[in-house]
């Protein structure tokens, strides 16, 4: 920053917050001619779509480590290849790992290969495609703003028959099939359909990936869903990995924000909204600095942008009770271990060692896994997600070095004991259970790190350092997301609006929250 | 143990009982209790009209002790009441007291009830109904201590107009110069008493507030030093009349309390009640404020009123129709009694726009009872302004000597 030119102290909106939320919503309000300000707490940006150093030399994604729901869409809007975004590999498949056994692979669109599973070679096409019209039909209630209930407006309501008339248009043999499976938990749908644990389990793992839920909690054919219909969005990219890490995402919407106008400082955290009228009229820095704003935009979790920046004294008795309920412990830990070598997992041929390989053997090794963290205990046979991005990505590790990260579920946010105690036997834990595949492994570790929901919360600043900022359930969902009176991404306090994970759609690298919200802002600023 | 407070053995006695029983079970003369609050309180010892007499023209004592009762202390104490109460409590001093409402998200009434600021960072607030619950939801985010303390504090009204002459009488120098909403603290042979100039009737009168163990040793001393000027116990029954004609709301008789109602429709809001004088926009955000905001923008479609009824029979429970054909109801009544001061038949009543002007006529349906034969009668009826009684001496300081 340069120390001549004082820093300017006024603008149209001020976004709290430059996670990829935060950057997507200032991209789409610099682009509609607002002048913008990003301020972010941490030395970078991207939140939790972040690559950084973990060890000497050796980088990682260190939130989000695949992308696989942003829309593409929402890439050309920004033009965010035109900002730098390149893909290390794109349409990545998923390999669910086996004790002592031939793997299960499943392809981007459907394909499947496996050993001794004949009869769910045929079944699975089947139900891969019907998911995707489910998916399809169901994506664009996650690319809009949700309706509200009870409101006169027309939009909302033509919105809400939107969606009916889409669940309507699959035909009458598919809507039923969705409004009967939609209640449904995962455990029950996948076994009705399928006999092989690997496929059981590397399909469970999706539907509670990020969530509070087990196999058999109920609403994991939901969350199933959403991760599938968001993935719909994504179009023929599946499962991708950006070259740099997702960090290159955060940089691209940053490229983006900027060329539109919009100025983002580093290192400047938010302490407070200032309210002035009832309405939100600026933040003022940690720094004791007041910028002035005529609107103020937080991608902070919901609980840290109204309870703790605007705070509770300018929020009505109940709206604050809900915000105290919202639930927000993240169960998911990552771990990153920086490698003298690529390791080798067995049967699994070289060139597969790109792919998004799933440690989930079961349905009940997920339960197992999720039992344990019930009872402030980390799970002993934890599940995992696990990539290699240095296979397709060598830029992120020294020549001939390997990166390995992986998702770890379930890592509950309190743990007995306390993490600073259990931390170095999870870690030994979680290595072990990769070395159940990857034999050789140990002998590789250079340096690893691993962050549990407690430090993700510290990195990332997201109270409970969850995936979704807040579970994603059906009470947290869709038209109540975070909360009766913050939906549509506006608050009660006027002016003061959500745009982060914690809101509609949910986590997952999207920028949708953000753009909806940038949206919102203007309609607003437009009405009034 | 006290058999009342052991938790084995609540069954045995499901009502509990005040300080004062002992002597309010001597005076009762017809035995007739009610239960208020979780406590056996008396509804009428003698007569509910020699009782009412005697708040309007004696003094009178009636047992306080069921009211609920919350200590609220902490550094944010101020921020958390003015943030919980539509009035602004920011320049109330230590040793005065605020009537207050508040509301919940959606600007309609939980309660009523009074806050004493007994010192900088300390709070009393006196309400009708429990609600902990709504107090601890509103503390979050601010830091202070809630705790209620109703079975530790024994509380007396001495209402009328002698009630000043009793208390100085009894020993409590100075006390005339309590102006109305304020309290202090006194001795009366030796014990420590806090007495404020508040209460239900809309007359002059005080509240007294004492240690629970030397509740029977008050009342004694009030009794005896108040027999020259007609001190008298009473029960709910006649202050319900002192308080209808102060025009004092009543919780679940006059309004719902909005975190006990059910139905959707029917909370109320404090502009609705005529209580819009307690609501202070201007004093920073409180709850239910934006939807206090919103309801007056779009006008208020119904208010609760005062009526003046033709005839004599109390319109218990009336509902109000435009005219006497009694085709198009505009409201009913919550609260009616014959005023023996005022020689008026009032009633409080939520009445729909634009009917609820003062001057506006409206018909309430009353049915009487003559001997089990029913009637129905169509009563004229006309929107007056409250309080149907307020006399001078209610407010002035010091009080007359009688
Ligand atoms: C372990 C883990 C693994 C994940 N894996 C994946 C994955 O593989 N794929 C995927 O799509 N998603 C994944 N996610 C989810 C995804 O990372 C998040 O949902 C997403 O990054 C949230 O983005 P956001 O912009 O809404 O919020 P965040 O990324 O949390 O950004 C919020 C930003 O606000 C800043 N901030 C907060 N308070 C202040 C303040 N007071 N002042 C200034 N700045 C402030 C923070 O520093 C942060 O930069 C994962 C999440 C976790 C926790």
């Amino acid at each position: 920053m340069s120390a001549v030119s004082p820093a300017r102290t006024r603008y149209d909106c001020v976004v709290i917050g430059g996670g990829h939320n935060g950057l997507s919503c200032a991209a789409f309000l610099a682009r509609a001619g607002r002048s913008v300000l990003v301020l972010e707490a941490s030395t970078r940006l991207g939140g939790a779509a972040v690559t950084r150093e973990f060890a000497p030399g050796f980088r990682v994604s260190a939130g989000a480590h695949l992308l696989h729901q942003m829309s593409a869409q929402l890439i050309g809007e920004l033009e965010l290849e035109h900002h730098g975004l390149q893909w290390a590999a794109q349409g990545m498949s998923t390999v669910s790992l086996a004790h002592g056994a031939a793997p299960l692979t499943l392809g981007p669109e459907g394909q499947i290969e496996g050993q001794g599973i004949a009869q769910d070679l045929r079944a699975y096409p089947a139900f891969a495609t019907q998911m995707r019209r489910f998916a399809a039909a169901l994506n664009p209630v996650l690319e809009k703003t949700p309706p509200r209930l009870g409101t006169d407006r027309w939009s909302d309501r033509l919105n809400l028959l939107g969606l009916g008339w889409r669940i309507r248009r699959l035909g009458r043999r598919d809507m039923r099939e969705l409004l009967r499976i939609g209640g449904m938990n995962a455990y029950d749908l996948l076994t009705e359909h399928f006999s092989s644990p690997l496929l059981q389990g590397a399909l469970g793992f999706d539907a509670v990936l990020g969530t509070n839920f087990g196999p058999r909690s109920p609403g994991t054919v939901m969350t199933l869903l959403y991760r599938l219909a968001a993935q719909f969005g994504s179009s023929t990219r599946g499962v991708a990995l950006p070259k740099g890490g997702l960090g290159a995402v955060s940089d691209a919407l940053a490229g983006a924000a900027r060329k539109a106008g919009a100025e983002i400082r580093l290192e400047t955290p938010v302490e407070r909204v200032l309210v002035a009228d009832d309405r939100a009229c600026g933040v003022r820095l940690h720094s004791g600095q007041s910028i002035s704003a005529g609107a103020v935009i937080s991608s902070a979790d919901p609980k840290a942008s109204l309870l703790g920046l605007v705070g509770a004294e300018h929020l009505d008795a109940g709206f604050v009770r809900r915000l105290t309920h919202l639930r927000t412990r993240g169960l998911a830990a990552k771990l990153h271990l920086a490698l003298e070598d690529l390791p080798m997992f067995a049967e699994l041929p070289p060139a597969a060692h790109g792919a998004r390989l799933v440690v989930a053997p079961s349905l009940n090794y997920l339960e197992h896994a999720y039992n344990h963290s019930k009872y402030d205990e980390y799970s002993q046979a934890p599940a995992l997600e696990i990539t290699l991005p240095t296979v397709c990505d060598p830029t992120l590790a020294p020549r001939g070095k390997h990166v390995l990260s992986a998702v770890v579920q379930y890592a509950p946010y309190q743990v007995r004991g306390g993490w600073a105690q259990e931390r170095t036997a999870f870690t030994r834990r979680i290595i072990d259970t990769i070395a159940q595949f990857a034999p050789g492994i140990r002998a590789l570790i250079r340096a690893s790190e691993l962050l549990t929901p407690q430090d993700l919360e510290q990195e990332f600043r997201t109270t409970g350092g969850h995936w979704h900022h807040a579970d994603l359930a059906l009470d947290q969902f869709f038209m109540v997301r975070p909360v009766p009176g913050a939906t549509q991404y506006g608050t009660p306090l006027a002016g003061f609006y959500l745009c982060g994970a914690g809101c509609h759609p949910g986590g997952g690298v999207m920028g949708i929250a953000g753009r909806n919200a940038a949206r919102q802002v203007l309609a607003q600023a437009a009405r009034t | 143990m006290n058999e009342s407070n052991n938790p084995t053995s609540h069954f045995r006695q499901p009502l509990l009982l005040t300080p004062f029983h002992d002597r309010a079970r001597a005076l009762s003369q017809v035995d007739s209790f009610v239960p208020w609050a979780g406590y056996t309180t008396v509804d009428v010892f003698t007569t509910m009209e020699q009782e009412y007499f005697a708040i309007r023209n004696a003094t009178t004592l009636y047992d306080l002790t069921p009211m609920v009762k919350y200590r609220i202390a902490g550094p944010d104490a101020n921020r958390f009441l003015n943030r919980l109460v539509t009035r602004d409590l920011r320049k109330l001093k230590v040793s005065r007291v605020s009537y207050c409402v508040w509301c919940n998200d959606a600007g309609n009434i939980i309660d009523d009830g009074t806050v004493f600021r007994l010192a900088e960072n300390e709070y009393r607030l006196c309400t009708a109904e429990r609600q902990l619950d709504w107090l601890l939801d509103s503390a979050i985010g601010f830091d202070v201590q809630i705790s209620e303390v109703t079975a530790e504090i024994a509380a007396l009204a001495m209402q009328g107009p002698t009630s000043c002459a009793v208390l100085k009488q009894v020993g409590l120098a100075g006390v005339e110069r309590l102006k109305p909403f304020e309290f202090g603290n006194f001795e009366v042979a030796g014990l420590p008493i806090m007495v404020s100039r508040t209460g239900f009737t809309g007359d002059l009168g005080y509240e007294l507030w004492v240690d629970p163990q030397q509740a029977n040793a008050l009342w004694d001393a009030l009794m005896s030093a108040g027999r020259s000027r007609g001190i008298r116990a009473i029960g709910s029954r006649a202050l319900n009349i002192a308080r209808i004609e102060a025009g004092f709301l009543l919780p679940n008789v006059d309004f719902m309390s909005a975190e006990g109602s059910i139905r959707i429709g029917t909370g109320r809001s404090p502009l609705e009640l005529g209580l819009g004088w307690l609501v202070d926009f201007g004093k920073g955000h409180f709850t239910g404020r934006r939807a206090l905001l919103e309801q007056q923008r779009r006008g208020l479609r119904r208010q609760l009123v005062g009526l003046d009824i033709a005839g004599s029979k109390p319109a218990l429970n009336a509902l109000l129709y435009t005219d006497r054909t009694g085709r198009k109801e505009v409201g009913s009544i919550s609260s009616a009694v014959w005023s023996p001061t005022c020689k008026r038949n009032i009633a409080l009543a939520m009445v729909e726009a634009p009917h609820f002007e003062v001057g506006a006529m409206v018909w309430a349906e009353v049915y009487l009872n003559r001997e089990l034969v029913w009637e129905r009668r169509m009563c004229r009826a006309q929107v007056v302004e409250k309080p149907f009684f307020a006399p001078e001496r209610r407010r002035l300081t010091p009080p007359a000597d009688f």
